[in-house]
């Protein structure tokens, strides 16, 4: 296998994921234009020209590229399962110099940056296993801004899923224009603590638009969405319609005496891009 | 109401905008996240290189690259500024700030600096970092850069029509955020 050739795939995986957005997010923003007016109407042609400038510029769409984090599901026949990890390391810290990314992982104590994206447990990857023998990436850059609204809600069971709406809808008000609303919302319910959050964040990689395919779920996505745009925070929280583009919902099982709620909240720069490397080392963009 | 205006900006003029204006600025800004806004405020005023009051603040930690020993802005957007809360009235006090860029907004403390200053918080979109780097001529300077690293120092850029920034807070007390 040729892998610094499956190392410029991961590079070229970052620099799509930092530089254009999928087409359900751009469709959602389009959708969004469409029915705001005024100075919300004014942020949302920003965007759209931003987007549209980072993708034919090649360069970052947000100067904070975020913190590398990976999905990787691995085919159990890949032949080089022990090589991944080091390939998108490596790829991460060529990324950060080539595209370029911005430097953005800092000792909490020392405060020291080593300049390349890399650090303790930095990029984050989570691995699942799949059958087959090839390997499929998802980069999910990260921003500080949006992942600082990120709310763990460990509530008491009794107040029932009604009590998990009124703990959604009231967190995400609470953020107001600070995530760079339209948002994302990913709402994990059920696990500890950990897995919620854990639900929360995986939950973004499902595109916009894209309903839970339990109907009881995907009901409370709805009604969600539109409980929080009933808000009228809008886009940067200036005002409008649009506060969220979806709401997504995961769910565990829970232990009888909790009921955790992760909601992570995504910047309208809901970036993501994957690529599937075979065990031939041929890869390709999705 | 739209505006175009240069910096450095009179109090008269100040005085004039209002809450949902929209600006395009031109003129000296300079950037300061939380780091740089910590470490102005411990410094002696008269040791800073530059003088805050005649330029914009911006919260911004840019995306930059240096090519054959001159810097190039890569991405610029506002960072958010509601973590400048705890230093922004004292910031504003200390140097004369008449215009702050950010995004998201800001807290009661800033309000009440903005009105006793005469000065104002304006709002460009979060996220459009490529689009804000089309509208900046020229890297002036770089302050400690070695010490804060590239996100927290102080960058001095020259900029032209920046905007639509939104008057989001003006100077008579008044905020656009709920």
């Amino acid at each position: 296998m040729d892998f610094n050739n499956v190392e410029q795939g991961i590079i070229e995986l970052i620099k799509k994921a930092e530089t254009e957005l999928p087409d359900d997010v751009i469709k959602s923003l389009k959708k969004a234009y469409n029915i705001e007016t005024g100075i919300a109407k004014t942020q949302i042609k920003a965007i759209l020209d931003n987007i549209e400038l980072a993708k034919k510029s090649k360069r970052p769409m947000c100067q904070d590229t975020g913190i590398q984090t990976f999905f990787v599901d691995v085919g159990i026949d890949f032949p080089y399962i022990g090589n991944i990890e080091t390939l998108i390391i490596e790829a991460v810290k060529k990324a950060t110099k080539s595209i370029p990314l911005r430097p953005n992982t800092v000792d909490p104590f020392t405060l020291k940056n080593h300049n390349d994206n890399i650090g303790d447990f930095i990029p984050y990857i989570t691995w699942s296993f799949t059958k087959g023998n090839n390997v499929q990436i998802t980069a999910l850059p990260k921003g500080g801004g949006s992942e600082n609204m990120s709310k763990l809600g460990m509530l008491k069971p009794g107040v029932g899923i009604e009590g998990v709406k009124k703990f959604v809808v009231d967190e995400v008000i609470n953020a107001a224009g600070n995530p760079c609303p339209p948002t994302v919302i990913g709402v994990g319910i059920g696990g500890g603590a950990d897995l919620a959050l854990k639900l929360g964040k995986k939950s973004l990689l499902r595109p916009i638009g894209i309903r839970h395919q339990v109907k009881e779920i995907s009901l409370i996505e709805e009604e969600l969405i539109n409980k929080i745009n009933e808000s009228g925070i809008g886009p940067m929280g200036l005002g409008g319609k649009t506060t969220v583009l979806d709401v997504h919902i995961e769910i565990a099982h829970r232990h009888p005496a909790s009921l955790p709620v992760g909601l992570i909240i995504q910047c309208w720069a809901n970036r993501r891009a994957k690529i599937v490397i075979s065990s031939e080392g041929e890869w390709r963009l999705k | 109401m739209e505006y175009k205006i240069h910096l450095p900006i009179t109090e008269e003029k100040i005085k004039k905008l209002n809450v949902g204006d929209i600006i395009y600025l031109s003129g000296d800004i300079f950037t300061a996240r939380d780091e740089a806004h910590h470490l102005m405020l411990i410094k002696d005023k008269n040791s800073i290189p530059f003088d805050p009051s005649k330029m914009a603040l911006f919260h911004c930690g840019p995306l930059m690259k240096k090519v054959k020993d001159k810097w190039q802005v890569i991405s610029a957007g506002p960072t958010t500024s509601s973590r400048m809360e705890i230093f922004e009235d004292k910031f504003i006090e200390k140097f004369g700030i008449k215009i702050i860029i950010g995004k998201g907004g800001m807290g009661n403390k800033t309000k009440n600096a903005l009105k006793n200053n005469k000065a104002i918080y304006t709002a460009y979109t979060g996220g459009a970092g490529a689009l804000a780097a089309e509208k900046i001529m020229n890297v002036i300077s770089v302050l400690w850069l070695e010490k804060l690293g590239m996100p927290e120092a102080v960058w001095i850029f020259k900029i032209k029509d920046f905007g639509p920034l939104v008057v989001a807070m003006d100077s008579k007390g008044n905020s656009i955020y709920k």
